[in-house]
């Protein structure tokens, strides 16, 4: 039989709703509003006049073939951010759950990138692979590699998903760490007794376990690499070369500020909005179906 | 003790608080760091010596880009700065927004403030000036681009650095001569687009947009997909492809290549002296920025870059007075001749000019002529003016992406050209219906 806690009136449980509440609708419902109505018109930068054109941001944009091409880029992007990241981090919480001495400096260690600003995190990325001062590419030149991400495509994509990835996998490390120490060790044990190897018991005791952990990093990753990575972007390739890092999150910055387009950039707001939604109902529709708790 | 001094300074921030409110404050919003910044300072913090009545404080917003956007959401939110400096691309925008700015002719009438417009040159002025002949922002920073020569190059691989570059088609001939000679990056640039396709426009003749690209009406739309840009992004094309230009980034990257002594040839704006001049351990050379021969009409006269400073609306007319004083005082000539020798940019009044000649600067430091007389060589042509199109920064990006698939090889220069053109001209549209 559940147990059920009611209050007795309806003022208490306000009062302490309320904050949330507030917050939700200063910090996402008024702006998420103000960002429908301004997609509705094509106003001028300085706020004087303001034209109202009903879907027609919506049509120019669906109409661009540059634009439905930025889904596929933002796609491929997400996509490897999220696998990279989530996989280094598993990788190396498994290594360091396994460890007995010196486990917490490893940690510590692992977790300081997490520290580290995206912006500030391109610019050390783009340090290291600069076609003419960069340590990495210079020894890829001795190799014979001739490393160019200003013109070529895919490793300009290759080096915005690592250093968009690297800062992610501390996060992404510290929760699967934990969720592996919430693994009771006698489950692990038991099997280990059976003759499970560590690759069989891992396949089937651990990563079912972790699941929640999983699901859970993989949804705010999603939004991580959606949303966050723009400052990543910005300092390694301005979108380029000719598209190709262009993301839709990267593409609403440059309209709106660089282009003083507030109408279009409003327009892409709301295609975003739209399609974290969907993506995050697919999510917790499919996905989680197959979570453990 | 401590406590104590505390106190003290508190009393005397306070007290140098009250007396800079007795002067009134000017508020200028710029876009400059380092040594221009530093350049910048110094002729606020003269002003403010010179007299007592108006104190300028200068802030700085970011590039560009940053704090044209910082000033407009200043504006929005009624808070804007009393002077803003805006990069020409930006031009257009300002021009378009008739309720948030007041144009300088205005504040010089409304003032009483003597300042002479003529004063500044023709071709620099005609930027910023509208089809009345009235001058909406004033000319601050302006340069043009030019080839720089690293001469130590030339020699090593046994080209004469005193040969003839003044068309591509002899640049051409020097690309393969260093390629052969074993140069590793022959020939880069900064700002393609801004001088690859809107210097080497107007240094033709040929229009970059129609509407004597964009001066004579909002409805411009863009031509530069004819024959002569074609040739030049097509010949730049093959170069690339053969390794004789090497491409660094859509800004000034290829600047660090080109100071590193990496470089023989760089086309770069005239205001990169400084930092050549500064870093280069290797003999260089300023030439003028080289034409097609063959092409009717070359070489017209190069464009400027560089930004102008807006007076925005909104405020008091004790505080335009001291707008007025302070941007009168940016125009004389002993200013103006300082800022162009310091820094590189174009002298932009006749008398700064004169006077920078008179002073033996351009004997003292060879090279430093060439961005003056690109830009006044010929009387500007409608094609040749300047550019004044919306969502400018935009097109550049487009541009930029479309010249990056040339680089690569992936498109030819017509195709690369002729798409840039199309999405640039939506982008031109929208602009003009959100300013209509």
């Amino acid at each position: 039989m559940e147990k059920r806690v009611t209050f007795k009136g309806w003022l208490l449980p306000l009062c302490l709703l309320l904050p949330q509440v507030v917050i939700t609708a200063v910090f996402f419902f008024y702006p998420a509003g103000q960002a429908i109505y301004q997609s509705l018109f094509i106003p001028d930068p300085f706020g004087l006049s303001m034209r109202f054109v009903g879907l027609g941001n919506f049509e120019y944009l669906l109409g661009d073939p540059y634009y439905r091409a930025s889904f596929l880029t933002t796609a491929i992007f997400s996509g490897l951010v999220t696998v990279v990241s989530m996989g280094m981090a598993l990788y190396l919480a498994v290594l360091a759950d396994r460890l007995i001495k010196g486990s917490g400096t490893y940690r510590t260690l692992l977790i300081w990138p997490y520290a580290v600003a995206p912006a500030v995190a391109g610019v050390l990325w783009l340090f290291m692979f600069n076609t003419r001062v960069g340590v990495v590419s210079w020894y890829l030149g001795i190799l014979g590699y001739d490393w160019n991400h200003v013109l070529n495509e895919t490793e300009a994509m290759g080096l915005v998903v690592v250093a968009s990835s690297w800062g992610r996998v501390s996060y992404n490390f510290l929760f699967f760490l934990a969720g592996l120490q919430a693994i009771p060790k006698s489950v692990i044990e038991a099997a280990a007794i059976d003759g499970a190897h560590f690759w069989t018991r891992f396949r089937t005791i651990v990563f079912p376990l972790l699941s929640p952990t999983t699901f859970f990093l993989l949804v705010v990753n999603i939004v991580y690499a959606f949303f966050e990575t723009f400052g990543v972007i910005h300092t390694i390739t301005s979108g380029g070369p000719q598209q190709a890092t262009t993301i839709l999150v990267y593409k609403v910055y440059s309209d709106g500020f660089v282009g003083q387009d507030l109408g279009s950039s409003a327009a892409q707001s709301v295609i975003l909005l739209i399609v974290v939604g969907i993506l995050t109902i697919v999510q917790f529709k499919f996905i989680e179906r197959r979570v453990h708790y | 003790m401590k406590i104590r001094a505390y106190l003290g300074a508190t009393v005397a921030t306070l007290a140098m608080a009250t007396s800079a409110y007795a002067a009134t404050e000017i508020q200028w919003w710029h876009a400059f760091t380092g040594r221009l910044g530093e350049l910048l300072d110094a002729q606020v913090a003269e002003f403010n010596a010179s007299q007592e009545d108006y104190q300028v404080v200068a802030s700085h917003k970011g590039n560009y880009s940053e704090t044209l956007n910082a000033g407009i959401a200043a504006f929005r939110a009624g808070e804007q700065p009393h002077i803003m400096m805006v990069f020409e691309v930006g031009t257009a925008t300002m021009m378009a927004a008739e309720g948030a700015i007041m144009p300088v002719y205005q504040v010089m009438a409304d003032t009483g403030v003597e300042f002479d417009p003529d004063a500044y040159l023709g071709a620099v002025k005609g930027y910023y000036t509208n089809t009345d002949g009235e001058m909406l922002s004033l000319p601050f920073n302006s340069s043009t681009p030019v080839l720089y020569v690293n001469r130590d190059l030339f020699e090593q691989a046994g080209l004469d650095p005193d040969m003839d570059l003044s068309t591509w088609q002899e640049v051409s001939e020097a690309l393969d001569g260093l390629k052969a000679g074993g140069v590793t990056c022959p020939l880069t640039t900064a700002w393609q687009s801004w001088v690859h396709l809107e210097n080497l426009s107007t240094w033709h003749n040929v229009p970059f947009a129609t509407q004597e690209n964009g001066f004579a009406g909002m409805d411009a739309e863009l031509v530069f997909n004819g024959p002569v840009q074609v040739q030049h992004i097509q010949a730049m094309g093959d170069w690339a492809k053969d390794g004789k230009f090497v491409y660094a980034g859509r800004r000034n990257e290829g600047g660090a290549n080109f100071r590193a002594g990496e470089c023989a040839l760089f086309t770069e704006s005239s205001a990169g002296y400084a930092g050549v001049k500064a870093e280069a351990e290797f003999d260089f050379e300023i030439r003028q920025l080289p034409y097609w021969e063959g092409v009717e009409g070359a070489p017209q006269n190069t464009i400027i870059g560089g930004a102008s400073l807006w007076v925005m609306a909104g405020h008091e007319p004790e505080e335009y007075k001291g707008v007025a004083e302070f941007l009168a005082f940016l125009s004389t000539s002993d200013i103006q001749a300082k800022w162009h020798q310091d820094t590189g940019y174009l002298p932009i009044t006749t008398a700064a000019a004169e006077q920078t000649k008179s002073e033996g600067f351009y004997e003292a430091n060879p090279g430093t002529e060439i961005a003056g007389m690109q830009m006044t060589m010929n009387p500007p042509t409608a094609n040749s003016k300047g550019l004044r199109l919306g969502s400018f920064d935009q097109i550049r990006t487009i541009i930029d992406e479309e010249l990056e698939a040339v680089w690569a090889g992936d498109k030819d220069a017509q195709a690369a050209l002729d798409s840039a053109v199309v999405r640039g001209n939506e982008l031109l549209r929208r602009f003009e219906a959100a300013n209509r």
